[in-house]
C-alpha cells in the first residue's frame, strides 16, 4: 500500500512541476529575478500548492493516515542557525541554475548532461551535508 | 505566454495534491531533498522502497504527459559547466542542511503556518534573488 501511495504522491509531483514549467529554469531564474523581465508563474504554482495542503493539514485533526500508525511528529517552532544557513546555501544554488531538487528529478529524461551533472553535484552535496553540518555547528558553538 | 500562469496554476494544484495524498496516506511530508537525500547518507535507508517508488513517479510522469505537448521541452540551463557544478553542490549541501527545500519547507511547510518553513522561503528566495542580480546584472556571467 505504502508504496502505491508513493508512486501516485511521486506522478503527481513529477507531472505538476512539468505542467506548471518549473522544470524550466529560465521561468524559476526569471521569477526570482526582479531587476529583469518578471516572470510570476512561480507564485500561482506556490499558491497552487498551497491550497490543497491547507486542506490536507485540516484533515489530520483526529485522524490516522491511510497506511502509517501517525501523523509526523512536526518540528518544534525553532529557528536555529542550520535552518538560516542551509536556506542561504541553497538559495545561492538556486539562483545560479535555476532548478531545485525535485524539478531536477523530473528532468532526468530530458535535462540533458547538464542536468545529470547537476544532479550528481546535488547527490553530492547531499552526501557531505552531515559534515558540513557538523562543522557548522562547531563554528556556532564558538561563535 | 500568456496562459503560463494557468498552467501553473494547474500544476501547483497537481503539487499540492501528491503532498496530501503522501501525507494524509503514508503519514509523511513530501520533500525532494528530504526524501532523495534520506537514500543519499543512509538516514532513509529502512524505507528506500517508497522513497525509490516515489522518484520513480516523479521521473516518469513528465514522460506520460510529453505527447499532449506541442511546445518544444527545455530546461534551458546553462552550458558553463561549472555553474552547474556549484549550483548543484550548494542545492545538495544546504537542503540537507536546512532540512527541507521549496517542496517540503515551502509548500509543505507554508500551508501549516511553519515558523520555520516561512522563515527558510524566505532566506532562500532572498539569497537566490540576489545571487543571481549579482552574477546576471552585475558581474553579467550568468
Amino acid at each position: 500500500m505504502r508504496p502505491l501511495i508513493s508512486l501516485v504522491a511521486g506522478a503527481l509531483f513529477g507531472g505538476g512541476l512539468f505542467v506548471s514549467g518549473m522544470t524550466d529554469t529560465r521561468k524559476v531564474q526569471g521569477w526570482l529575478d526582479v531587476f529583469g523581465d518578471w516572470d510570476p508563474t512561480l507564485a500561482f504554482v506556490m499558491g497552487g500548492a498551497i491550497l490543497p495542503m491547507f486542506v490536507a493539514w485540516r484533515f489530520t485533526k483526529g485522524r490516522k493516515p491511510l497506511a502509517a500508525d501517525s501523523f509526523p511528529s512536526l518540528p518544534r517552532p525553532e529557528l536555529d542557525h542550520r535552518l538560516i544557513t542551509g536556506s542561504v546555501l541553497f538559495g545561492m544554488g538556486w539562483g545560479l541554475a535555476g532548478l531545485c531538487p525535485g524539478p531536477a528529478l523530473a528532468s532526468i529524461t530530458y535535462g540533458g548532461i547538464g542536468g545529470l551533472v547537476f544532479l550528481a553535484a546535488m547527490i553530492t552535496g547531499m552526501a557531505f551535508a552531515p559534515r558540513v553540518g557538523s562543522q557548522l555547528d562547531r563554528l556556532a558553538a564558538t561563535a | 505566454m500568456e496562459t503560463d500562469w494557468i498552467w501553473g496554476l494547474v500544476g501547483g494544484l497537481l503539487i499540492g495534491t501528491g503532498g496530501a495524498v503522501y501525507l494524509l496516506g503514508n503519514g509523511r511530508i513530501m520533500g525532494a531533498s528530504g526524501i532523495l537525500g534520506g537514500l543519499v547518507d543512509g538516514s532513509g535507508w529502512p524505507s528506500w522502497v517508497e522513497r525509490l517508488v516515489f522518484i520513480l513517479g516523479v521521473v516518469i510522469a513528465p514522460l506520460v504527459l510529453w505527447p499532449l505537448y506541442s511546445v518544444e521541452i527545455d530546461t534551458h540551463l546553462t552550458q558553463d559547466i561549472w555553474v552547474v557544478v556549484i549550483a548543484g553542490l550548494l542545492v545538495g549541501v544546504g537542503t540537507r542542511i536546512a532540512n527541507g527545500c521549496t517542496s517540503g519547507h515551502g509548500v509543505c511547510g507554508i500551508s501549516r503556518f511553519s515558523l520555520r518553513g516561512i522563515v527558510a522561503t524566505v532566506f532562500y528566495i532572498l539569497a537566490g534573488g540576489l545571487t543571481l542580480a549579482i552574477f546576471r546584472h552585475v558581474l553579467g556571467v550568468i
